[in-house]
């Protein structure tokens, strides 16, 4: 139990808007292991925003458990959520929230500076690092608005990874891109899973980027319908490869 | 989270928006910039009166003569013609107060002063050697008259700076001299070190003074005194001093209980206690109307702040999913506010003493920068940011993450 990354039984999420209770999560429950990477799936309506945001602690089931690496999120205050997703969670968002005219090193930095062990010498260090795994290294002092879509997605995938969670929860994090650039995210999603041994949960709705994960769980109606291994995991560095140069490029 | 990545936090974040943050200093840099300034010119005046009514000797007592008599049809004679006070009186304080240190008699003419082809209308002052320690006022060159003068009724006198300025020129050394007053000739002794200006703006130096005899005798010719002049022991001890010169004018002018004295006392602390209270009145109107720019300037910074949350929400929510504490969030605006309204405060207080400068070179007008006004409009900004800051930063503290990130 404890070595698994996310243990969900059972879990239950109601909304009550005014007299009508809107029930998004109908019994949920599945694992993550250590090193997977795992693709929430489902159309619009299917409970996978109230997944991601229970998954990313930033909700709390209404019913079940739901344990991160062996912490019960259902027990913890605002607070020590908050402390909880600053330790083990790496967001990546679709819209990439970067904090505008702050360079690409403090935006990585952000995430270790609500975490008071860390000096800013250790920070400045593990931002470097966080950047060049992402292939920024060069890119420390441009400003957000310096950098092309990909590159900013890069840097928050290093604001994901600053913190070394134990798992990267990235919520739709391809849908601004365009296809070659998409490809590059997932090939760089792919060698962190693969080469680092990261755990990642993908929330998307295109079945596309599912292909690249090595398990696809699909929600519909608050429930899941499908949860199977992916037995053919495509690798994004060859969809780049075979993509075809474009005249404009 | 340690308070200095707050700090580094809210800085970076008003750094990201310095001319927004300028801006909503300006409210506060103008409301400092008016306490220091107007509180500089209150105490400025309070204290050029101040020091104008001390240089007339802040322990001087001054006794002149008062009509209790009515004559004829009831009409009250005026006070200059009176004769109620004389030698006499003098010398009764002299003998029993005990709150006065020196007393001395005192005549003035006014006339011409002529030496060669210079002449000059001012005013003689006939007093004893005592007058100079009661009015606090050194001889500069010379000496002064002695008590043997006085006996004697000696034509010698003193001279103020205006008086030396205009009958001898420069270089020229009066003590010594001759000079004619009402034809009368008076030698020199000593030249009086300069005074300048009392509070009712009359030239001090404009004077000449001789033994009260000398005046009485050669050029009023008569043997009464028209004030006298004391001066009590510190200034706390005025009013008692009053009280009993009172007592022993009363007691050497055989009044009656039911009299009115025919007599005025007035002191010094009287004046500077009137002039005071009107000056002080000044400052307390200024300063409200400083404090009222500086509450506007802290209603300013919460505008800006509770804008500054709304169009920050997304930043915020950001914040929230990798790891902020409400508390962080409260604590990061909430300094952001104070930063503002320090920074503000600290351009305000040196703005308020350049303007407090710039007043006394151009306008001439006395100011005074105190310590305790700087202090206070300091505390008062803090307050502010934190008072203004508050709300918005709690705002923005109670915001819900996933309703935050998704906010456009």
């Amino acid at each position: 139990m404890s070595n698994k990354i996310v243990s969900i039984r059972e879990l239950k999420r109601e909304f009550r808007m005014g007299a009508e209770v809107v029930r998004a999560l109908k019994g949920v429950t599945f694992d993550v292991e250590p090193g997977e990477f795992v693709t929430i799936m489902g159309s619009s309506g299917s409970g996978k925003t109230t997944m991601l945001n229970i998954l990313g602690c930033l909700d709390k089931p209404s019913d079940g458990k739901y344990l991160l690496d062996g912490v019960d999120v259902g027990s913890l205050s605002r607070n020590e959520l908050a402390v909880l997703r600053n330790h083990k969670i790496g967001f990546v968002f679709q819209s990439y929230n970067l904090l505008a005219r702050t360079s690409a090193l403090e935006n990585v930095e952000l995430p270790l500076l609500y975490n008071s062990s860390i000096s800013s010498k250790m920070r400045h260090e593990r931002a470097v690092k966080a950047l060049e795994a992402v292939k920024l290294a060069e890119r420390l002092d441009h400003l957000p608005n310096q950098l092309s879509g990909g590159q900013q997605q890069r840097v928050a995938i290093a604001r994901a990874l600053v913190n070394e969670p134990v798992m990267i929860l990235a919520d739709e994090a391809t849908g601004n891109l365009d296809t070659r650039t998409s490809y590059e995210i997932m090939a760089l999603f792919q060698e962190l899973n693969q080469q680092q041994g990261k755990t990642i949960v993908f929330v998307t709705h295109e079945p596309d980027i599912a292909a690249f994960s090595s398990r696809t769980i699909t929600l519909k109606d608050g429930k899941v319908v499908k949860d199977n291994r992916n037995t053919q995991v495509r690798s994004a560095r060859e969809m780049l490869a075979a993509l075809p140069v474009a005249a404009d490029y | 989270m340690k308070l200095f990545n707050l700090i580094r936090i809210a800085l970076k974040a008003l750094q990201r928006n310095k001319l927004r943050a300028f801006l909503t200093m300006l409210g506060i840099i103008i409301g400092v910039a008016a306490v220091i300034a107007m509180v500089a010119i209150g105490q400025g005046s309070k204290q050029s009166i101040q020091d104008q009514l001390s240089s007339m000797g802040s322990n001087m007592i001054t006794i002149r003569p008062s009509s209790n008599q009515t004559v004829g049809g009831g009409a009250r004679l005026d006070a200059s013609g009176l004769q109620s006070l004389t030698l006499d009186d003098v010398k009764a304080i002299q003998k029993q107060a005990t709150f006065i240190t020196e007393v001395s008699p005192a005549v003035q003419s006014k006339g011409q002063v002529i030496n060669g082809a210079l002449n000059w209308p001012t005013t003689i002052q006939g007093v004893s050697p005592e007058y100079l320690t009661i009015r606090d006022w050194p001889v500069k060159d010379g000496i002064s008259f002695t008590q043997e003068d006085v006996n004697a009724a000696d034509k010698v006198c003193l001279i103020g700076q205006t008086v030396a300025e205009n009958l001898f020129g420069t270089g020229e050394d009066p003590v010594g001299k001759i000079i004619r007053f009402n034809k009368i000739p008076f030698k020199i002794i000593g030249v009086l070190a300069e005074k300048g200006e009392n509070a009712f703006g009359q030239d001090q130096d404009d004077i000449v003074i001789a033994p009260y005899t000398t005046v009485q005798k050669r050029i009023l010719a008569i043997p009464y005194i028209q004030n006298i002049y004391a001066s009590a022991i510190d200034e706390n001890s005025s009013a008692l001093a009053t009280a009993e010169i009172t007592d022993i004018l009363r007691t050497s002018h055989k009044l009656k209980p039911t009299d009115e004295d025919d007599f005025m006392v007035r002191t010094q602390a009287e004046l500077i206690n009137t002039f005071s209270s009107t000056s002080q009145l000044l400052t307390v109107l200024l300063t409200a109307i400083a404090g009222i720019s500086l509450v506007i300037g802290g209603i300013g910074i919460m505008n800006i702040m509770y804008v500054s949350v709304t169009e920050r929400t997304k930043e915020i929510g950001l914040r929230m999913s990798i790891g902020a504490r409400g508390i962080d969030i409260l604590f990061q605006f909430l300094i952001e506010a104070i930063l503002i309204s320090i920074t503000g405060g600290i351009i305000g207080v040196l703005l308020g003493i350049g303007a407090s400068r710039l007043v006394t070179l151009f306008l001439q007008w006395p100011t005074l920068v105190s310590e305790s006004s700087i202090m206070l409009s300091f505390m008062v900004c803090a307050i502010t940011g934190v008072f203004f800051g508050y709300y918005p930063a709690q705002k923005a503290s109670r915001l819900d993450p996933i309703e935050a990130l998704r906010y456009e």
